[in-house]
């Protein structure tokens, strides 16, 4: 474990941010359309400051959408969108919130230390950019120019100049995408230390992971609504009945006669090819019911789990399992 | 996993002081450049060499003393270079590599953005104008003082221009068709645009670059104030050019 300290201590006459009751961000009936296409179509959203929200849906759903709304880079066609009680793409709005736009930004040529230092210039009592280049790793790539940097160390970069001004909220979309998974964990453990310090993080994802582990809130929307809000916990586990029995087998078993042997409760699918479900209030008898019925079909259940349903599922559930062009 | 002492990133928001933000930006902006090969090509090395060419040469016709005016076509081909060639293609790729839009999400204004440029592509193109009169000067060329204050207004004017311009193709084209085309019409400018050579055809004199280059001759050779309609023409063309970049140019 080790413990890093922003080399540049607070200053006296630094600006005190008194806790906000209002929320971080208030979007209602947000629609947009590029052309005949809806690409948010009557979202509604809260953030409670101090959180740490994430926007989770497939491509396409509308997830930077919204985002560049809040951040006041596009606007929209109806609705409202208060950023810290303030519309969004209010002037005053920019000193106080951290941008990292999905892809990242820099020009060409520029070395990672001068883009931070650009951007530290911007704020009134910036992080220390030495220490922050060093913190995301980026202390070898000093010289490099931006161009040439990996995806994952131009996200890092990014990221670095959504921090350096301090800002109380801080949009991120899709951070860790490029990432490799150490850069991912710190990733993680920037957001987890942004919340201790009482900084509201919205952040946009597709990894569930990511959502489950981060999250305060979580909004999963597709095809630019709302499907279904809440804390990881509430929407995985809304149900005690909610579990899940995985097991994988030859593909095509008829699985009537296995539906039949369990109490009527319980639902029986193969989700994939060879990749059986039997979801509902798990007991022993049900997983001894399910190994006989292998038995006498004469296959053997291969990973064999109970488990509840994860975000994954929950995801899958809402936004459909077929690929999105 | 790493832990970072609690209130490192307490929230302390507020906007940098905007002398410093003009500051750093205007000096990012001139670092680049300066640091690019190509640009250096374009902006320096060409028309070094032409001064160079043009005074000890006598391939084109050009009046006496060679070198004065020569020096006046260089000084007026290193501003396009620079403040229009230079300038699309650093946007284009600027804007393909998303810097507008991250500085945009900084807390620098808008306004301070393109002042920003603004001043970096002043201080190029002095650094420029420098190097070239000095080399001017050894070549043997007199300069009548009471010129100054024209060459210099004349300088700042052709820069604008020129650099209203380069937003207007760089800020609005994708970055490969920006490169192409700005190449090509420095091309078209330097050799029947009026900058090399001044062509007596009557619509020439109406295009920026044949008034610069006519303007400076002026005041450069006969240290004189430059003609109302090379002035006029440079001013219209950087009114107009300014009001179509800011409805045209798209931050990515």
């Amino acid at each position: 474990m080790t413990q890093l300290r922003a080399g540049r201590p607070d200053r006296l006459g630094c600006v005190l941010v008194s806790p906000n009751p209002q929320p971080a961000v208030e979007v209602s009936g947000l629609v947009k359309r590029y052309g005949s296409k809806t690409a948010v179509d009557g979202l509604d959203l809260v953030q409670q400051p101090g959180t740490v929200l994430a926007l989770l849906g497939p491509n396409g759903a509308g997830k930077t959408t919204t985002v560049e709304i809040c951040e006041g880079f596009r606007t929209a066609d109806a609705g409202s969108v208060r950023v810290l009680g303030l519309p969004a793409g209010t002037e005053a709005l920019r000193p106080r919130i951290g941008v990292m736009p999905q892809g990242g930004g820099g020009y060409p040529g520029i070395r990672a230390e001068e883009m931070l230092n650009l951007v530290a210039a911007c704020a009134a009592h910036p992080l220390d950019p030495k220490w922050l280049i060093e913190v995301l790793g980026l202390g070898g790539a000093v010289r490099t120019p931006y161009k040439r940097l990996s995806g994952g160390q131009q996200q890092r970069l990014s990221l670095a100049c959504a921090l350096i001004g301090r800002p109380e909220l801080v949009f991120l979309d899709e951070p860790t995408a490029g990432m490799d998974p150490q850069a991912r964990r710190l990733v993680w453990d920037l957001v987890g230390a942004l919340k201790e310090d009482g900084v509201s993080v919205l952040l946009t994802t597709h990894l569930m992971d990511e959502a489950e582990s981060l999250a305060d809130d979580v909004v999963i929307i597709d095809e630019g609504r709302v499907v279904a809000h809440g804390s990881p916990a509430e929407l995985t586990a809304n149900r005690p009945d909610d579990q899940q029995l995985r097991f994988r087998a030859r593909p095509g078993l008829d699985t009537t006669l296995l539906s039949a042997a369990l109490p009527e409760r319980l639902k029986v699918r193969e989700v994939t090819r060879g990749a059986y479900v039997v979801e509902g209030l798990i007991d022993p008898q049900v997983v001894s019911t399910v190994t006989s019925w292998c038995a006498q079909q004469g296959v053997l259940a291969e990973e064999l789990t109970v488990a509840k349903r994860s975000l994954e599922d929950v995801f899958l559930e809402l936004t459909g399992r077929e690929l999105r062009s | 996993m790493t832990t970072f002492a609690p209130g490192t990133f307490k929230p302390s928001p507020g906007r940098g002081s905007l002398p410093r933000m003009l500051f750093v930006h205007a000096r990012t902006e001139a670092t680049l450049t300066l640091r690019n090969g190509e640009q250096i090509l374009l902006t320096v090395i060409i028309p070094l060499a032409l001064l160079v060419a043009l005074s000890l040469m006598s391939v084109i016709p050009m009046p006496e003393p060679r070198v004065g005016s020569a020096t006046a076509r260089i000084f007026a081909l290193a501003i396009i270079s620079s403040a229009f060639t230079g300038q699309a293609i650093a946007l284009g790729f600027d804007r393909r590599y998303g810097v507008l839009k991250r500085l945009s999400a900084s807390a620098l204004p808008r306004w301070l953005l393109v002042a920003g440029r603004v001043c970096g592509a002043l201080v190029v193109v002095a650094l420029q104008i420098a190097l070239l009169a000095v080399t001017a000067l050894f070549l043997g060329w007199r300069f009548p003082l009471s010129g100054l204050p024209w060459v210099v207004l004349l300088i700042v004017l052709g820069t604008l221009t020129f650099g209203a311009l380069g937003v207007l193709l760089g800020g609005s084209l994708r970055a490969d068709i920006v490169l192409a085309l700005a190449n090509i019409i420095w091309f078209v400018l330097l050799m029947v645009g009026g900058v090399a050579l001044s062509v007596p055809v009557g619509f020439v004199h109406l295009l920026p670059s044949a008034a610069l280059a006519q303007a400076l001759e002026t005041s450069v050779v006969h240290g004189t104030a430059p003609g109302v309609g090379p002035v006029a023409v440079l001013v219209a063309w950087g009114v107009v050019a300014g009001a179509l970049a800011t409805r045209t140019t798209k931050l990515t």
